[in-house]
């Protein structure tokens, strides 16, 4: 092959396989970030090591191990109410195929409210104010007016806040603190003590999204990172939905009323 | 050739009769330069040559467009379109939402599954008759193996769409085919001998009418992948003019939990 034909090789930092003598195209073995998977981290390395490897070359300390650990319990199941899941029980019911029934979870789940994107939005702003009430301030506040068009819709709320909110969820606040004392992390433990203050500035109490976004950043996750992982990490309620409401069947899932309000039957003829 | 034998003969290269694109010069599709040859057609023809590699009569293509006209719903209950529906809600972005809902629909009880098996069974009942067997008989005996689809509705057992579907048909004069034919003696066949509610629906028609165009029932499952794409967008784009989230809020209590009694975790094994 000459120098300058491209060679056609995938370059990876994360993975390297080495073949069979007899053929090239079966594992003989597979390494992650240099780590021997089947000979020696499958059955000793906790599935929480392997998925943060995947992203980065070495592993954090213990407590921040952990505290993903939690964050990906809490993330699992968003449950039913939620619009992802919602999208997934659609597949479910209808006998869509299981990858359309997830498609549909990760699509509907990618967005700007409690979705991925809105993951996405709220470790940016983490990334612009860190643990300054008056960043966190000029950032809300910010013009957005100029800001480019996108494929995303326009955010219509500050990411990480909940815009149909009374209070703090109970389930959000425990949320917070047991990461917090889990890792003890910066990001966490300064959300902890001034999440009043911050909410109080954003008019709107915290939101799921914004515990996870405040974990990822303070893990060293990139936004895109962070958004990946939310992604991913919700998908296992998203399949355990979908199953349940294809054993349930269409008939026990909710098929709503409708109110046409623009009805040619009740239109004058011109 | 087989093993890595094969694999290591189709490494680094694409062999391709279907098309290719050399940027900033040309681009073949099946054999035809798109832009001398192919840029005057309308699109559902391009698609069904793109599907089939034939080109169909104009009066076959008029009845293809009707096919997918004809079930443009913009219904956001409908389980496809609530996944579009869903994605705009939590502010995704209108592809993601859209290709989600046409995931969706490749559906085992609509859409997808139902076409794709409903032309196999009228490929196989014409096949039946040319050799002797009496309609009749072939429907009893598929009953005993499996369910017939094409006829019966989750929803309605009367599907509205029939009429305006076989009007159009009649109009192109495509409605004297063998298969179309052999849709009609079914269904009298199974109001005599089954539940009333088994008449013919969208999918029988159109894997019927697809049939007598010649369509294998791989060709037609590809030819429905839009067809009910028209109606979607409406349903993203209302549901992103409405506040974010407002799509079919569920509040707690309608979750109908069914499950084990709530437990205390035990925490973990020592």
């Amino acid at each position: 092959m000459s120098k300058n034909k491209p060679s056609n090789t995938i370059r990876s930092r994360i993975w390297r396989e080495e073949a069979e003598p007899d053929n090239p195209f079966a594992t003989r073995a597979a390494y992650c970030r240099g780590y021997d998977v089947f000979g020696q981290m499958v059955g000793s390395a906790r599935w929480i090591e392997m998925l943060i490897l995947l992203f980065r070359d070495e592993l954090p300390c213990t407590a921040e191990l952990d505290m993903l650990e939690a964050l990906a319990v809490a993330l699992a199941n968003p449950g039913p109410r939620d619009q992802s899941i919602h999208a997934a029980m659609c597949g479910g019911v209808g006998g869509s195929s299981a990858a359309a029934s997830l498609i549909a979870a990760l699509s509907v789940g990618a967005g700007r409210y409690r979705g991925a994107r809105e993951v996405f939005d709220a470790m940016t702003a983490w990334q612009n104010c860190g643990t300054d009430l008056g960043a966190w301030d000029s950032y809300i506040h910010r013009d957005t007016r100029n800001d480019i068009v996108d494929t995303w819709p326009a955010p219509e709320h500050p990411a990480g806040f909940d815009p149909h909110g009374a209070s703090t969820a109970t389930s959000v606040c425990q949320l917070l603190e047991t990461l917090a004392r889990i890792s003890a992390t910066p990001n966490l433990s300064w959300l902890t003590s001034q999440r009043l203050e911050l909410e109080k500035i954003v008019q709107l109490p915290l939101d799921m999204s914004g515990v996870a976004a405040a974990a990822f950043v303070d893990l060293g996750f990139q936004a895109n990172e962070g958004e990946m992982l939310y992604l991913l990490l919700r998908l296992p309620g998203a399949a355990a939905h979908a199953l349940e409401q294809e054993r349930y069947g269409y008939k026990n899932f909710p098929f709503y009323p409708v109110e046409l309000e623009d009805d040619p039957l009740t239109k004058e003829t011109p | 050739m087989k093993g890595p034998e094969l694999l290591e003969s189709h490494a680094d290269i694409l062999r391709t009769k279907v098309g290719a694109c050399w940027p900033g010069t040309r681009a073949v599709f099946r054999g035809h330069d798109l832009h001398q040859d192919l840029r005057d057609s309308d699109w559902v023809e391009l698609y069904v040559f793109s599907i089939t590699g034939r080109h169909l009569s104009p009066q076959q293509i008029k009845l293809l467009h009707g096919i997918w006209v004809i079930t443009s719903y913009p219904d956001a209950r409908i389980w496809n379109n609530r996944v579009a529906a869903l994605a705009g809600s939590s502010r995704s972005s209108p592809v993601l939402g859209l290709s989600a809902a046409l995931a969706i629909s490749e559906a085992r009880i609509y859409g997808g599954g139902p076409g794709l098996r409903a032309i196999d069974f009228f490929q196989r009942a014409a096949l039946a008759l040319a050799s002797g067997q009496t309609l009749r008989n072939f429907v009893t005996e598929e009953l005993k193996l499996r369910h017939i689809y094409g006829y019966g509705r989750p929803i309605d057992s009367c599907d509205e769409r029939l009429p305006w579907l076989t009007n159009l048909a009649k109009e192109q004069e495509l409605d004297q085919g063998p298969h179309f034919k052999i849709a009609i003696e079914v269904e009298k066949i199974l109001l005599e001998t089954r539940k009333t509610n088994l008449r013919m629906n969208y999918a029988g028609m159109t894997a019927s009418l697809g049939a007598d165009l010649g369509f294998t029932p791989r060709e037609f499952h590809i030819f429905r992948l839009p067809m009910f794409l028209a109606g979607m967008p409406p349903c993203w784009l209302e549901a992103m003019e409405k506040p974010e989230g407002t799509l079919f809020p569920t509040s707690c209590e309608k979750i109908a939990y069914e499950g084990v009694p709530i437990r205390p975790w035990r925490g973990r094994m020592a």
